[in-house]
């Protein structure tokens, strides 16, 4: 088993809240409120959950593309929540980012060339052959056509444009990349491309992901083990095939039985678990499990005590109070070399 | 579907096109479907295949220029709505047929409260007093699953998440107890929890209230739960039709063929690596004169490069009334 290259421990980003003419500061928003898991070197690790649940904001922080409020985010043996400014930009190089919108994340006044040269520029003292060749060289790599160096983002299509920021993100040689997202505005049909690519480009140059998405059936293609975010916090980590087959946590579950699938005759038979409500403000999370008051299992413990995200099966973490820990310790799962010890910070209230 | 039932909506040889500085585009192009009382047609296609504008030319939604509506026939009760006037058409849209957009903070106006926009449909075409629409009002939030919902109608829309503003979206929608509801992707910008809750939500309603509804989407998945039927565009023009079941079981068009293979699934077998639908979708700047689908094909042959392929039956019945396809190929036989 691969080695962890990224390990984030009760990582939290708050965002504080102003209010009032003095612009005093009466509270935050929790967007990620103590979150722990490894990714291996060479493997992708799917972030699901709902709108707001904080999926972005933890691969902000871990680039750190936001300033923490608490926890380390070690990557490579470098904790990158407290490098100084000048080891961080000699950081920079090994880890990127790949967004959502192909059509907003690129400057429309620049070339193709310009955009995917842009870090070249910023990080290398080449010289502008040598760049060049460079340019051309990711642009193969992604599938674009050396004659469109030239062109400007809008000539292109959607697929096209998001090929473009992956070569971008690729200048560097980078090892890991955050992918937030990165084929929710594609169309159906262009979807499969940009993903055949990443998986493409992850088996030649030995990338490891961070994939964020809200589509749970392309993340059961393209991730390894997944992360199921609920407001702020891990509900549960698993390997990928356990967690579709058998989901444990209670949000986990009813967010795999709302997935409609293309198939009329399983579609008629499926038994849904509709959850009642919306999701509460991460400004002002529920006391205790922060699931409690849309859980479909909730008891009396719930509302009081935050659960720990343990070690419940061997290599699968769950925060929840109906699934104890497993006592022995398994070190070669992550997470799991310190399985009996709480990776979330619980707090009684 | 029953022989010889009158269609609540017939639409033929829908032609809608745009005349723009850099020339024409042909949105629409000959479209025709039906919709019987009771029906749920799921529409499915590309980004701009022409789902929402064919959908919006039927009841004079989009503005004229840029669009001109060149040919074809809406009827409604056997009534042609491209050729009545524009009051006549807004009473049409008012009471007859409800339409509930995609983003719903957008369709809902932030400065009037929830219930003066439920309200407002109400008084206009049902000729209710204010004191009965609110009354009435007050019924349509509980039906679409809103607690306390008298208090409600005075909240504004920014004070309901997402999901509630889609309800609220489909109340108004329902207001004046329409024959045809048109959902264009209601629950695209929703999260799947949600989603959920508003396909339960539309399944309840139709019994209770027996309309006929278009649903249009791009998730083949939330078409396989609720439709009757569905209608494939692509390029402009339906290129497949057919009970939901049929379509998703035995597809014939290369286009839906490819589009089922290329999601992946969240239970089957997991494929190594997704099947690609390679190329872009079509540049729609000329009325078509070979199939839309060609350049991204795999079954294409010359046939396909100078004759657009017209509607045929693939199960006997008459085009529209069974399950038909627009393409010059057939699966396992000859071209
Ligand atoms: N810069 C910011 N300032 C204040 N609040 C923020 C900021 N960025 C995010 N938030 C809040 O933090 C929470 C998490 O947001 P985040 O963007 O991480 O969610 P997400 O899971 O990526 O959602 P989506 O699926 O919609 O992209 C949300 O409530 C959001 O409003
Ligand atoms: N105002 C307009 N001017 C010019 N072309 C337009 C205009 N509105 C729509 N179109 C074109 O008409 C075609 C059909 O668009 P339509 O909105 O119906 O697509 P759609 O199938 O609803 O797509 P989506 O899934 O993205 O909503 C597209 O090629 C679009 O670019
Ligand atoms: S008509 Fe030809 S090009 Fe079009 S979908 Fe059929 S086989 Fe393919
Ligand atoms: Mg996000
Ligand atoms: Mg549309």
């Amino acid at each position: 088993m691969s080695p962890a290259l990224v390990q984030v421990r009760d990582l939290k980003m708050h965002f504080p809240i102003y209010t009032g003419l003095l612009r005093r500061r009466t509270g935050a928003v929790k967007a990620v409120d103590g979150v722990s898991f490894d990714i291996r070197a060479g493997e992708t690790l799917g972030l699901v959950g709902e709108s707001g649940c904080g999926k972005s904001t933890v691969g902000r922080a871990l680039l750190r593309l936001y300033e923490p409020t608490a926890g380390s985010v070690v990557i490579g043996g470098e904790d990158i929540a407290t490098l100084s400014p000048a080891a961080l930009r000699a950081k920079r190089p090994m880890m990127q980012m790949v967004f959502q919108d192909p059509q907003a994340s690129l400057n429309p006044r620049m070339t193709v060339q310009a955009i995917i040269s842009e870090p070249l520029d910023e990080q290398s003292d080449w010289d502008r052959d040598r760049k060049q060749t460079r340019v051309l060289e990711l642009m193969d790599q992604v599938g674009l056509n050396r004659r469109f160096a030239n062109r400007y983002p809008h000539e292109f299509s959607g697929g096209q444009r998001q090929r473009i920021g992956i070569a971008r993100a690729l200048a560097l040689s980078p090892k890991f990349i955050v992918c937030d997202e990165p084929i929710a505005a594609l169309d159906v049909s262009i979807q499969a491309q940009v993903v055949n690519l990443l998986e493409d480009l992850q088996d030649n140059l030995g990338l490891t992901y961070l994939f964020i998405s809200h589509d749970l059936s392309m993340v059961r293609h393209i991730a390894d083990r997944v992360a199921v975010m609920y407001l702020g916090r891990i509900a549960e980590l698993s390997p990928r095939d356990a967690l579709y087959a058998r989901p444990l946590h209670p949000y986990a579950e009813a967010l795999l039985s709302a997935v409609p699938e293309p198939d009329p005759s399983r579609e008629g038979a499926r038994q849904r678990i509709i959850l009642q409500g919306d999701v509460p403000s991460p400004a002002n999370p529920p006391k205790g499990c922060n699931f409690c008051t849309r859980c479909p299992k909730v008891f009396d413990r719930c509302r009081v005590e935050k659960p720990d995200l343990v070690e419940v099966e061997p290599g699968r973490l769950v925060a929840c109070h109906l699934y104890p820990a497993i006592t022995h310790p398994s070190p070669d799962q992550p997470g799991g070399t310190q399985a009996t010890k709480p990776t979330q910070q619980g707090e009684v209230q | 579907m029953p022989d010889g039932a009158v269609p609540v909506l017939d639409v033929r040889g829908l032609k809608t096109v745009f005349r723009t500085r850099g020339g024409e585009v042909h949105a629409v192009n000959s479209v025709s479907f039906h919709l019987q009382p009771g029906e749920l047609l799921g529409v499915v296609g590309e980004s701009g295949s022409g789902k929402s504008v064919t959908m919006m030319s039927l009841i004079g939604l989009l503005p004229s220029p840029p669009a001109e509506v060149r040919a074809g026939e809406v009827l409604l009760d056997g009534r042609d709505l491209l050729k009545i006037g524009a009051d006549e058409l807004r009473d049409v849209r008012g009471a007859k047929i409800g339409f509930v957009f995609q983003d719903p903070m957008t369709s809902l106006n932030p400065v009037f409260t929830v219930g003066s926009q439920i309200m407002e449909p109400l008084t206009r075409h049902m000729g209710l007093t204010k004191a009965q629409a609110r009354d009435r009002a007050a019924e349509l939030l509980a039906l679409v699953g809103i607690p306390d919902a008298k208090k409600r109608l005075k909240d504004y829309p920014h004070q309901f998440s997402g999901g509630m503003r889609q309800r609220v979206m489909i109340a108004i929608a329902l207001a004046c107890d329409p024959e045809v509801l048109i959902a264009d992707e209601p629950t695209t910008a929703l999260d799947v929890t949600i989603q959920a809750q508003i396909i339960e939500l539309v399944k309840d309603l139709r019994q209770k209230l027996g309309m006929a509804i278009v649903w249009i989407t791009h998730d083949l998945g939330v078409i396989a739960g609720i439709a009757d039927r569905v209608m494939v565009m692509y390029g402009g023009q339906v290129v497949e039709q057919g009970p939901v079941r049929q379509l998703f079981s035995d597809p014939r068009h290369p286009y839906t063929r490819a589009l089922l293979k290329t999601i992946p699934s969240l239970h089957g077998e997991r494929a190594a690596r997704l099947q690609a639908i390679e190329g872009q979708p079509p540049i729609l700047n000329a009325a078509p004169v070979a199939c839309p689908f060609r350049a991204r094909c795999a079954h294409a042959h010359d046939r396909c490069q100078t004759e657009n392929p017209q509607r045929r039956a693939v199960d006997g019945l008459a085009v529209g009334q069974g399950h038909d396809v627009a393409c010059h190929w057939s699966p396992g036989g000859a071209a």
